[in-house]
């Protein structure tokens, strides 16, 4: 049994079948890959399963529990953190003060008052925050205004946002788009430093190859909605279905 | 101090010293000068400032924080003034249940509109709440006549109940303490009232600006500008934002009820024209005016209009006769025409136009002014914490 278990999972938009009898089974603390060519339905399936579409048939498991039904903070309290296309982040807010806002959603749940205290006096929190900023060479701009940073220090700052949370699952969408290689590369070094120092599993839907190959332990192809091949990197690279999807002459 | 940094601390002193001392600063102008027409330091006005600083304090919870535009704020203003006649008609002068069922009654009216308003955000929140207001409105006009007294206005008459009055004070009292009690000091040429209704609002007034720091420096008050900020981060961070902003919507219209408490503890009516969807545009152009989201702006701009309100209406055509007599006829027939149009029964817009000349030239509101004229003289330090964190943003 994975972490992450997607079963016969079908999704239809009006005429358009985003995913048929999808079946994916995510393994404790590896790195699994989705890759495809554009329209595979690499999104449709992430947001299967954090809660922003709910599948018409199906079932999807994480740890044991369904998380058909639920809202994404429910599913964030269940343990999966996820990492935006385009970063997601607190713009108004300065990087220590987006740190905070996952830590105390950890350590208080969706919703608790505290309309008094000061946040300054939350000084494990402050504590675990700068370590995380630390890991993550963030902590000399911590009173920075998170709006103004550049969009690779705005990505690394969603991750630190969503490790801090020490999720179990941690879900990546495109991680690397529209981004430098340069940028990229340290993406790639930090998500092997993560992969190396934490026990975690990561979901990751990326375009670009290298990424896939210098990371993943397992790779799922989907195209057209279905999975194509589930195997190991260097099974997939020759793969004659994947050059196939890529290569568009499945049709 | 008291759980606030430093910072803050001095500011809640500022404010405390402002508003106790709001008597002689508000009439520094000698009784007989020219001048006195601009002073302001008299019982109603002063009781009004510290009453709709209340007001745009709580307003600003919410709008300054979430950036949610509630366009209805009026009616908890109303429903708390209702509920404080009620509190006199029924049991007796003291201001002290009144102000309290007050609070409770509009926290009460703020959960069920926050509720169903809630369900939208953007324009859809605000003309929610809009509608929500005037329903109130033309419902005190009409079907509940028996609550509110129609077109009169609740006021308490000499066969009401009373059951606690025993032979208490016929008027507003604290514990004996009247309301339109007062004392005046005249210093030579100088005249200053100190009412002990103004002062009653006064306490309450830094009372609500000290909850109000509280909780802009709260994990709340953190969580309510990540709202503003990104509500889609938020859910996938684990934090349900609905019932953060109701929270909020409540507490600032808890605010708007004790502001409607104590207009009725200052003076025993209560009209249904405080809830007409104009007082609510009043406690929004009031925030913006002094700054959304910074800590003291809303108070500085509650006081700006009121204190514009009063000096401009005040204005009509004769005395701008005698300050236009040095001119020629012929223009001083222009020149006031011109200015009477502002003036008087025209002063809105007057504010109108203070409001336009704020909102392109200073998005920020005053504290964006005063922080822009302490640079220009060189005394403004560095961008620090506190304006980053309580960083205003244009009106969305």
């Amino acid at each position: 049994m994975g972490i992450l278990e997607v079963k016969d999972v079908n999704k239809r938009f009006g005429g358009l079948k985003a995913l048929s009898d999808v079946n994916l089974s995510v393994q404790e603390n590896t790195v699994h890959a989705i890759i495809g060519p554009n329209g595979a339905g690499k999104s449709t399936l992430l947001n299967c399963l954090v809660g922003k579409l709910i599948p018409d048939t199906g079932s999807v498991m994480f740890d044991g529990k369904s998380v058909l039904g639920r809202k994404p903070f429910e599913i964030n309290q269940m343990g999966i953190s996820r990492v935006f296309q385009t970063p997601e982040i607190f713009g108004n807010l300065t990087v220590m003060e987006n740190m905070m806002i996952p830590l105390l959603a950890k350590r208080d749940g969706a919703y608790r008052l505290h309309a008094i205290e000061s946040i300054d006096h939350e000084k494990d929190l402050v504590e675990t925050a700068e370590q995380m900023l630390k890991d993550v060479n963030m902590i000399d701009k911590r009173n920075m205004h998170s709006a103004s940073m550049s969009r690779g220090d705005k990505r690394r700052l969603e991750m630190a946002m969503c490790l801090v949370q020490n999720p179990k699952l941690l879900l990546l969408d495109e991680p690397t788009a529209g981004m430098a290689r340069a940028d990229t590369n340290n993406t790639i070094d930090l998500l092997k430093e993560i992969k190396a120092t934490r026990d975690i599993t990561i979901a990751i839907i990326e375009h670009d190859m290298h990424v896939v190959f210098s990371l993943a332990d397992r790779i799922t192809v989907l195209a057209q909605g279905t999975p194509l091949v589930e195997d190991l990197p260097e099974n997939i690279k020759g793969h004659p279905k994947v050059q196939e999807a890529y290569l568009g002459e499945a049709h | 101090m008291l759980g606030l940094n430093k910072k803050d601390f001095s500011l809640l002193i500022v404010v405390a010293a402002l508003a106790f001392f709001a008597p002689i600063i508000l009439n520094i102008f000698p009784k007989d000068s020219a001048l006195s027409f601009f002073n302001g330091g008299y019982p109603d006005l002063m009781q009004r400032f510290a009453i709709f600083g209340i007001f745009a304090i709580g307003f600003n919870i919410l709008f300054g924080l979430t950036g949610y535009l509630s366009f209805g704020h009026a009616a908890f203003l109303g429903v708390g003034s209702y509920a404080a006649v009620w509190m006199f008609k029924l049991l007796s002068y003291n201001v002290v249940p009144a102000i309290i069922l007050s609070v409770i009654v509009a926290a009460l009216f703020s959960v069920v509109i926050g509720y169903v308003s809630l369900r939208r955000s953007g324009i859809y929140f605000s003309i929610l709440t809009l509608a929500f207001a005037e329903m109130s409105y033309r419902l005190a006009y009409s079907v509940l006549t028996p609550l509110t007294n129609g077109e009169t206005g609740l006021q308490v008459y000499t066969n009401d109940p009373q059951i606690l009055k025993g032979d208490g004070p016929s008027v507003p009292h604290l514990f004996g303490l009247e309301m339109r009690a007062r004392t005046e000091l005249d210093i030579g040429p100088w005249e200053f009232t100190f009412p002990v209704g103004y002062y009653l609002c006064a306490v309450i007034l830094v009372i609500s600006f000290y909850i109000a720091i509280r909780i802009f420096r709260s994990p709340f008050g953190l969580t309510l500008r990540a709202i503003k900020s990104n509500q889609n981060r938020l859910r996938y961070t684990g934090m349900n934002p609905k019932p953060y902003m109701l929270t909020a919507f409540v507490i600032s219209g808890m605010y708007a009820g004790l502001a409607g408490g104590l207009l009725a503890a200052m003076d025993p009516l209560a009209g249904a024209e405080r809830m007409q969807w104009t007082a609510s545009g009043e406690v929004v152009i009031m925030t913006i005016l002094g700054g959304a989201g910074t800590l003291i702006g809303p108070i500085l701009g509650a006081g700006t209009i009121k204190y514009l309100e009063n000096v401009f209406s005040k204005m009509n055509e004769g005395l701008l006769h005698q300050w236009f007599s040095f001119l020629p006829d012929f223009m001083e027939d222009g020149v006031i025409w011109v200015v009477s149009k502002f003036t008087g029964e025209g002063w809105h817009l007057m504010l109108g136009a203070l409001f336009m000349i704020v909102i392109i030239f200073l998005p920020g509101g005053l504290i964006e002014g005063g922080q822009r004229l302490m640079n220009a003289i060189g005394m403004g330090k560095k961008k620090d914490e506190q304006s980053n964190s309580a960083k205003s943003e244009p009106a969305e």
